[in-house]
């Protein structure tokens, strides 16, 4: 159950998409969630859909891994397409007393699901073609002119290496604790909030104590391996824009462009009927 | 032989104002290259304090220890010491610091500002040195403890060190992976000729080493070859270890009044003697 | 009546996705009340999913379990009484330690099976007093304690709830020799006072060896053998080919027989080896 959780999940590939510059997919993918919302009619946010779905096509990604992704939100979307459903202005189209359907109320729901799903199946597409160290790299080297404000840039990249590095092992060990915490009939399952709450004391204190030791253990091994900061450090894998990089970024931009088009020319066009 | 790490009259406390109680007390010892030494002791014996001496993690309360020609207080050479003497710890799951396992072993030439195109050969060449190389791009979750434990050896490999030390590497892992962890260790040991200090409660393991040092409360018991060191059954059992089953089997036939040698650790030594004495 | 029997028992993990794997397969076993059975096989043979099913963590995909004669799945509401019946205590134990003092860590068991509190104390003490830990212990932190003693106490956790069947999984892993024999031997006294079934799961032959009188061989999710240890042990061509290690002892006199000496096949202990080389040593003489 816990086990299932994807963000965060790398396939590893050999696809043009897994073999771009992080930084390249890092910029993308923000350009992508941004046309997303510059997209205000059907054409526009369609294109964004294919442009996503293709995406996918090149990276060789199994097209259940977008639902799989999707997953986790849809009560979120479900939710907010709800409210938005109901609550919005306009001339109902069904009434049932404070509750009205509008036309504008169904289309702001659907471009408002359309919106948070593909933005969820996009930034899922870059951590499962972008490797977890690639990506944490490829950030720290965009945050890298921060560093002259101070910013500990560095320190906050190797933070998150060692937190997408320890997340599996520490999974594994909560549902550990938790079997054997069952095993000394400890009962998760019923009882009020309350008496849940207190239930998880068993599970919460013995993983922060292991969280803790393995803290302490891994600064040590750390220290034996000569980490001082980033000062000095160099890297094995250098990170090199290619053509690969200019030609996806110029393919996004012309996307991009033409949902600022499809926004401005084709409004005359039906949005939604 | 070239002497590698060397203590002299080391001793050590954990609380910092009282210096009670001595967690070492009066270390002297030498490291020679290219050894393979194993260092056996009860829990609390002061054989991991020992190590973590070796490599300036613990800095003596008395007494130096040099590595390679450097004072571990030098704190201008610490890194160098760190280099020349790297450390594999017992918890492989907790000295893995990256998602990818050559973005591992990377980890500590990158550190030491080694040249990308040195470090990806020093990488490769390590995972090869360990049989890791065809795991170089997976999750280190995704390995068995024995697997972890080498990629661990490989981070402190492309160190390009002189000498590994190993704080009960075997202890968290099945007889498989002890197995391959320990072909690992000798093959370094034997082929790139790096100095190998294992710390272990596994005897069979030490009966493999070329010297055995057995430490209790802080000192240094016994300093000898495995087969020596394995002939004092009582004087072992005493401190809380073991003996192989062997040892103890020829010891027992040796005290009963029969015409055998008790120093045997191998097993293949052990039928040989025992087929001779039955066929007498 | 025996106190375990699993019928037909099969587990497959994430059933229906790529990543299927079937641990256990129509695995039959029956063990007898009172039994002390040491648990060998490789990593990945099943042992822990086995070992799981016995309490109710795992449910079986298909087939049955019965402790003490009841069916663990006829009521799943019901199922919490067979986790007091069936002690499991896992790996590393000393992990899953969380109480403020060892007392109150100790009594959380026995505190879930709603017993009386004069009952819950008295359990606490009595299981503390088995592992070898004095009353001054009580009051302190686990966290305080040295590594053994905090296996100790999560030991006593499971030993507070007065299992009929205790289950250890590598109780000594990661202990130094005397650790591992202060332990072993506790557990075997707890054994021989309550006359409970003990299965012990050890990567160690020679502790099997010397504390199990019976051995349940697991390979690749089945029982592949259950008999005595003398027999089990006598088995070495079997068990090395299996990939699995006998103890050094056994391997010496399985490489006597091969050189052609007549000695015992049911060696497994160094006093038992010991007793059989003087034996044959003194028949010769006597020739």
């Amino acid at each position: 159950m816990i086990r299932d959780i994807t963000i965060g999940q790398y396939f590893p590939g050999q696809s043009a998409i897994h073999r771009m510059d992080p930084r390249t997919k890092i910029i993308l993918s923000i350009l992508y969630i941004v046309m997303l919302f510059v997209a205000d009619n059907m054409w526009g946010l369609l294109l964004g859909v294919l442009f996503g779905f293709a995406a996918y096509l090149i990276s060789r990604i199994p097209v259940s891994m977008i639902w799989k992704s999707m997953r986790p939100v849809v009560p979120i979307v479900i939710f907010t397409a709800v409210l938005n459903l109901f609550l919005s202005t306009g001339d109902p189209l069904w009434q049932w007393k404070f509750l009205k359907i509008t036309k504008e109320g169904i289309e702001t729901a659907v471009f408002m699901s359309v919106r948070i799903l593909c933005l969820i199946a996009g930034t899922s597409l870059l951590t499962y073609t972008t490797s977890p160290i690639a990506l944490t790299d490829g950030i720290e080297r965009l945050l890298s002119p921060l560093k002259k404000i101070k910013l500990p840039v560095h320190e906050l990249a190797m933070m998150m290496t060692i937190a997408l590095r320890f997340i599996p092992t520490l999974i594994e060990e909560t549902d550990k604790i938790m079997s054997a915490q069952k095993a000394r009939g400890a009962d998760l399952e019923s009882g009020g909030v309350m008496q849940r709450a207190k239930a998880l004391l068993p599970i919460l204190i013995p993983l922060f104590v292991s969280a803790f030791r393995r803290a302490d253990e891994l600064a040590l091994a750390m220290e034996c391996r000569c980490y001082h900061g980033g000062e000095g450090r160099t890297r094995m894998k250098q990170m090199h824009l290619s053509g690969r990089d200019v030609v996806s970024g110029v393919i996004t931009a012309a996307v991009f462009a033409g949902v600022i088009l499809l926004n401005k020319y084709v409004n005359f066009l039906p949005t939604i009927w | 032989m070239k002497k590698l790490i060397e203590t002299e009259h080391i001793s050590f406390s954990y609380e910092e104002e009282t210096g009670l109680p001595l967690v070492l007390e009066d270390v002297s010892l030498t490291i020679g290259e290219g050894e393979f030494v194993a260092v056996l002791g009860h829990n609390g014996s002061g054989k991991s304090t020992f190590a973590k001496h070796c490599n300036a993690v613990l800095l003596p309360r008395t007494g130096t220890v040099t590595v390679d020609g450097m004072n571990t207080k030098d704190e201008d050479k610490l890194f160098e010491i760190r280099q020349c003497a790297g450390m594999v710890f017992q918890n492989p799951d907790n000295q893995i610091v990256a998602t990818v396992v050559e973005e591992d072993v990377a980890f500590a030439p990158e550190n030491l500002g080694v040249e990308p195109a040195e470090i990806r050969r020093r990488v490769d060449e390590a995972l090869k040195a360990v049989g890791m190389y065809e795991y170089r791009e997976s999750a280190p979750h995704q390995l068995s403890g024995g697997q972890k434990q080498r990629v661990a050896i490989a981070g402190i490999i492309a160190m390009q060190p002189r000498c590994i030390l190993l704080d009960e590497p075997t202890a968290m892992l099945d007889p498989r992976g002890r197995r391959e962890v320990m072909k690992v260790l000798r093959q370094l040991n034997r082929e790139k000729g790096i100095t190998v200090v294992l710390i272990t409660h596994y005897m069979e393991e030490a009966a493999e080493c070329d010297r055995v040092i057995v430490m209790d409360d802080g000192r240094v018991l016994m300093d000898d070859t495995p087969r020596r060191v394995f002939s004092h059954v009582t004087e072992l059992r005493q401190v809380g270890l073991d003996v192989p089953q062997t040892t103890e089997l020829m010891t027992i036939l040796k005290e009963a009044g029969l015409p055998v040698q008790a120093d045997i650790i191998d097993e293949q030594e052990c039928v040989a003697a025992l087929e001779a004495l039955l066929t007498r | 009546m025996s106190i375990i029997k699993t019928e037909h028992l099969t587990h497959i993990y994430s059933q229906g996705t790529p990543y299927e794997r079937a641990a256990l397969r129509d695995f039959n076993i029956e063990i007898e009340e009172g039994e002390f059975a040491g648990i060998i096989g490789h990593t990945g043979s099943g042992k822990s999913t086995f070992i799981q099913h016995l309490n109710g963590l795992l449910p079986p995909t298909e087939g049955k379990v019965y402790i003490d004669g009841e069916d663990l799945w006829a009521d799943k509401k019901d199922l919490r009484r067979f986790r007091f019946k069936v002690g499991l205590v896992f790996q590393y134990p000393e992990y899953q330690l969380f109480g403020e003092t060892v007392a109150a860590d100790v009594a959380f068991g026995p505190t879930n099976m709603g017993l009386p509190p004069e009952e819950v104390e008295k359990r606490v003490r009595e299981s503390l007093r088995f592992v070898g830990l004095s009353e001054d212990m009580m009051e302190k932190s686990p966290f305080e304690l040295s590594g053994g003693q905090k296996r100790r106490v999560a030991i006593a956790g499971v030993l507070a709830m007065d299992p009929k069947v205790l289950i250890l999984d590598e109780p000594t892993a990661g202990l130094d020799p005397r650790g591992r024999d202060t332990i072993l031997g506790e557990i075997r006294e707890y054994h021989e006072e309550r006359k409970n079934t003990v299965l012990l799961v050890s990567h160690s032959m020679e502790d099997i060896a010397q504390y199990a009188k019976k051995v349940l061989v697991i390979a690749e999710g089945r029982p592949a053998m259950y008999d005595t240890v003398e027999s089990i042990f006598g088995r070495v061509e079997e068990l090395t080919a299996m990939g699995l290690a006998v103890p050094q002892i056994s391997r010496v006199f399985a490489g006597l027989r091969a050189a052609g000496c007549p000695v015992p096949e049911n060696i497994y202990t160094v006093e038992g080896a010991a007793a059989a080389i003087l034996t044959a040593v003194k028949g010769g003489a006597a020739r």
